[in-house]
């Protein structure tokens, strides 16, 4: 049975291509994998891999012909295969390896060497498996980001896998996006190296979960992309313990008991609402400034860490601050988030204090333009009016992205953030 | 005092099949009405508007009986029968609904309803007060219209949707306030009745929730009907006179215009159904007017559900209707999926018809997304000619990184009767190759939803 081979959609933009080059000629005999061509996109080169085992019968287009549409039959091959033509994915003959992009954007002429990146053609095989059940736009999305959907329980119809399963496997963020993100966009599909480790050393090996991979992707992706840039205060939290404890024997009625954390939200989104500056996200040719400060709080869970959002945090009271924070975190914990409820957020504040850590430097959670990492209050030796005293007090330290936020202004933060926790009755009104 | 698993109050669209979908699953409810039930939906809404259209299109269609090749003499609207026939179908459906609640062992409970706790209340009729108590309370009290502050309905000249629907006669001059669905709807019947029908729209657009282009050729396709429609124009004052209402309506360009007309609709929004019904005594916590809820209809008050008008948008029957399924198999111990706005269809029953599901296209771009999109012309399907139907179209709307269906948006003949495909498709989250695979049969309208897809990727084979 001929199967006729098409010009694949390397990139979810591709529209056309060139056929840089034949590796197969007439008469070859192909099997599932072999390499046939290579085609330059906008993009990248790729190569392009057979599925099905047969014979070339036909080369349509010829070598160095660009502008080839999407879709375009490219060659034919007779399938030896029996099954192989009975297989429902003989209309999709063929499967692009997902290569790396490389960085330049326009690649001039073919290029041999230099795309040697790790190869994920088993995502896009998993996700056209017809034993996965997802919906056809979940496959996309999957295809397109270059997940693995193998594994993954879907929260639809009998099981199956969803858009909002994949978008919450990818940690995608809905909302508007520049070119230049989405380039990123188009990088990021790439999974990171996998490295096949020898080691004679006793182990066993332990298959990553997807938080685990979000995680590592998304870390990855902060610290290689986004320049950081860490400024640390020390704050005297006398006053905010002191308010804190007269707050909590009010409302001690109504069962409501505010930790510090839920103060320093509400003083972080207070920041960010009066250093607009800081409260920005990256985003190619522009930058987002944000109207509201929605509060991603990292909350750690068995299989990693999750933030979930306390949106407008500024315009919320204290006390529903901590009735939220109170239910998200057991929610994460028990790992029943909805997606809204942690994607998204214009900035992230992470709290190591209760484990009596000084001081750290947080990585940025793009495309969120700042972090707050936060240490432990403790009792220093203190200077008030040149004399030695003792105070309690906290080390915070603020990650910046640095592209959108001035070291300046960065400064500028963390200063009015000092100020409002060490006079702390601007977060009760 | 009796006790149930739930007690539903209000039996509109919402409550009603709230009801029957608790009682299937083996609840013990009873069901609370004021007045009629099955709501304004059944009674006073949808279905005997509906009704009316009907009688509006087979006149519209007897006046054009030459088009067909016809001849229709002396022809007449009689508008107390037109009337006698939309109120006979609602009070068939009101039957249908008294059947399926007995059938379904389903309490009714005819009175005024009123929260006492969460988990009880009491039901006055003719001064006389009992007590229920339930598990679980759905509210489910619905919307009425939303007056003009400075000129309320008086029923003779002054209409709400309430009074538009038994008219004593074809208004002369008629001036509607308001150009969402309802007042479209009345626009367009009364127009075909043969009213002088003038449309005020505040915003710069007739039917302003709908994709631009709908607007645009509704506005054009209803002009040519002879409808006047005045849009980015307020009315500044509105007055009953003995013989019709004096208005003043300040045009686009800022000018105010005395005029009289016989009669006027307003139709600028609803008010939920909120007051009177014990929401302050248990601190419900409210949203603009309206109820809070999360994905599966709870409010913040334990055992205390709402559904349909009195939560968030779309306001529409069917939205109500699936809440109401939502809730019950909820409160039955289910897990029952939540419900997406996005995959929520509109229907206008003007003429020509509206309908469309998810985003326009301004806000599929507003929202980031890369779009392609199709639109088809009726001009181009051979069905719509034969019915002499060729005004229209069918516009889809397409991520061109995932091929997701984002919104589809039609205008013309029968439109309301297509919308499900696409609706069935995006809540399936089929993608554009899905539609393209699907063999439509011909000849239908439903081909040209094909088209419209084929069309966003530029393969439209008919145009």
């Amino acid at each position: 049975m001929p199967i006729e081979l098409k010009m694949p959609a390397l990139s979810p933009t591709m529209e056309e291509g060139t056929l840089s080059r034949w590796l197969v000629k007439e008469g070859d005999r192909v099997s599932s994998g072999d390499l046939l061509a290579e085609i330059e996109t906008d993009k990248a080169t790729m190569e392009f891999e057979a599925v099905d085992a047969g014979v070339v019968t036909k080369l349509l287009v010829a070598e160095g012909s660009d502008g080839v549409k999407v879709g375009t039959v490219i060659a034919m091959i007779q399938s030896e295969d029996e099954d192989a033509a009975a297989a429902p994915k003989s209309t999709a003959p063929a499967v692009l390896k997902a290569e790396a992009p490389t960085p330049a954007p326009v690649v001039s002429r073919p290029v041999e060497a230099p795309l040697k990146a790790p190869h994920a053609d088993k995502h896009v095989v998993d996700v056209q498996n017809e034993r996965i059940k997802a919906s056809p736009l979940a496959k996309r999305i999957a295809t397109n980001s270059g997940l693995d959907l193998v594994g993954v329980t879907g929260t639809g119809p009998n099981g199956r896998i969803v858009k909002a399963d994949v978008e919450a496997l990818s940690g995608a963020v809905r909302r508007p996006i520049t070119p230049q993100q989405r380039e990123q966009d188009v990088r990021r599909d790439v999974p990171a190296p996998v490295q096949t480790m020898d080691t004679d050393i006793p182990h066993e090996v332990i298959k990553l979960s997807n938080m685990r991979k979000t995680i590592a992707r998304r870390l990855t992706e902060s610290k290689q992309q986004v320049p950081h840039i860490y400024l640390t205060v020390d704050v005297r939290l006398d006053a905010l313990l002191k308010l804190r404890g007269e707050l909590n024997a009010s409302l001690e009625a109504r069962g409501i008991k505010l930790s510090v954390n839920d103060m320093l939200i509400k003083a972080l989104a207070l920041t960010l609402l009066q250093v607009p500056k800081c409260n920005v996200s990256f985003a190619g040719d522009n930058m987002l400034q944000y109207m509201r400060a929605d509060i991603s709080v990292a909350v750690s869970v068995p299989t990693g860490l999750i933030t979930p959002i306390i949106t407008d945090a500024a315009h919320k009271s204290l006390s529903t601050i901590s009735h939220e924070v109170s239910v998200l975190a057991a929610r994460a914990k028990e790992g029943k988030l909805q997606p809204h409820e942690y994607q998204g957020g214009t900035a992230s504040i992470s709290n190591m204090g209760m484990m009596g850590i000084k001081q750290f430097d947080a990585v940025i959670n793009p495309p969120q333009g700042m972090i707050l990492a936060v240490g432990a209050g403790e009792k220093r030796p203190y200077i008030v009016d040149d004399a030695l005293a003792i105070a309690t007090v906290m080390s915070a330290t603020g990650s910046f992205d640095h592209r959108a936020i001035d070291g300046a202004d960065g400064a500028m933060f963390m200063k009015v953030f000092k100020e409002l926790v060490e006079k702390p009755m601007g977060l009760v009104a | 005092m009796a006790d149930y698993d739930l007690i539903v109050l209000g039996s509109g669209p919402g409550g009603y099949v709230a009801a029957i979908r608790a009682a299937q699953l083996g609840l013990n409810v009873a069901i609370v009405e004021r007045e009629n039930l099955g709501g304004i939906c059944l009674n006073w809404g949808c279905i005997p508007t509906k009704a009316l259209l009907r009688s509006a299109e087979i006149y519209h269609y007897m006046q054009h009986a030459g088009d067909f090749g016809l001849t229709a003499a002396n022809i007449s609207a009689d508008i107390d029968a037109v009337v006698k026939r939309s109120r006979g179908v609602a009070k068939q459906l009101n039957q249908g609904v008294t059947h399926l609640m007995k059938k379904n062992k389903i309490t009714v409970h005819l009175g005024d309803g009123k929260l006492l706790a969460a988990n009880r209340l009491s039901v006055t009729k003719d001064g006389k007060t009992e007590e229920l108590t339930g598990k679980n309370i759905i509210l489910a009290t619905g919307a009425r219209a939303r007056d003009l502050p400075f000129a309320p309905a008086d029923g003779k000249r002054i209409w709400t949707y309430r009074h538009a629907m038994v008219p004593s006669e074809i208004p002369k001059k008629l001036l509607v306030i308001g150009s969402g669905a309802i007042g479209i709807e009345f626009a367009s019947f009364y127009n075909d009745m043969g009213a002088e029908v003038t449309v005020v729209e505040m915003l710069d657009r007739i039917v302003p929730v709908e994709d631009a282009d709908v607007s645009a050729f509704l506005e054009k396709s209803l002009t040519k009907q002879g409808m006047t429609i005045m849009t980015g124009a307020g009315v500044e004052s509105l007055k009953a006179t003995a013989t019709g209402v004096s208005a003043s309506i300040k045009g686009k360009d800022g000018t105010v215009v005395a005029s009289a007309f016989t009669h006027c609709i307003v139709a600028i929004g609803i008010v939920p159904n909120t007051e009177d019904i014990g929401l302050e005594v248990l601190g419900v916590e409210m949203d603009r007017g309206f109820l809070k809820t999360d994905t599966h209809c709870r409010t913040n008050v334990a055992g205390l559900w709402a559904i349909g008008d009195i939560t968030a948008p779309p306001w529409l029957a069917h939205k109500a209707s699936h809440e109401g399924v939502i809730a019950a198999e909820t409160i039955a111990g289910g897990q029952p999926h939540a419900m997406d706005p996005l995959n929520i269809p509109g229907c206008t029953y003007c003429h020509p018809q509206v309908a469309s599901v998810g985003m326009t296209e301004a806000k599929a771009k507003e929202a980031g997304y890369d779009v392609k999109v199709g639109n088809f012309p009726f001009l181009g399907n051979g069905k719509a000619i034969a019915l002499g139907e060729a005004e229209g179209f069918i516009k889809t709307v397409f991520d061109a990184k995932t091929g997701e269906l984002l919104g589809a948006h039609m205008v013309g003949a029968e439109v309301t009767e297509l919308i499900q495909g696409y609706t069935i498709g995006k809540t399936a989250e089929l993608v554009e190759a899905d539609f393209m695979h699907t063999v439509f049969p011909h000849p239908t309208l439903s081909e040209m939803m094909h088209e419209s897809v084929l069309g966003a990727y530029g393969k439209m084979l008919h145009m």
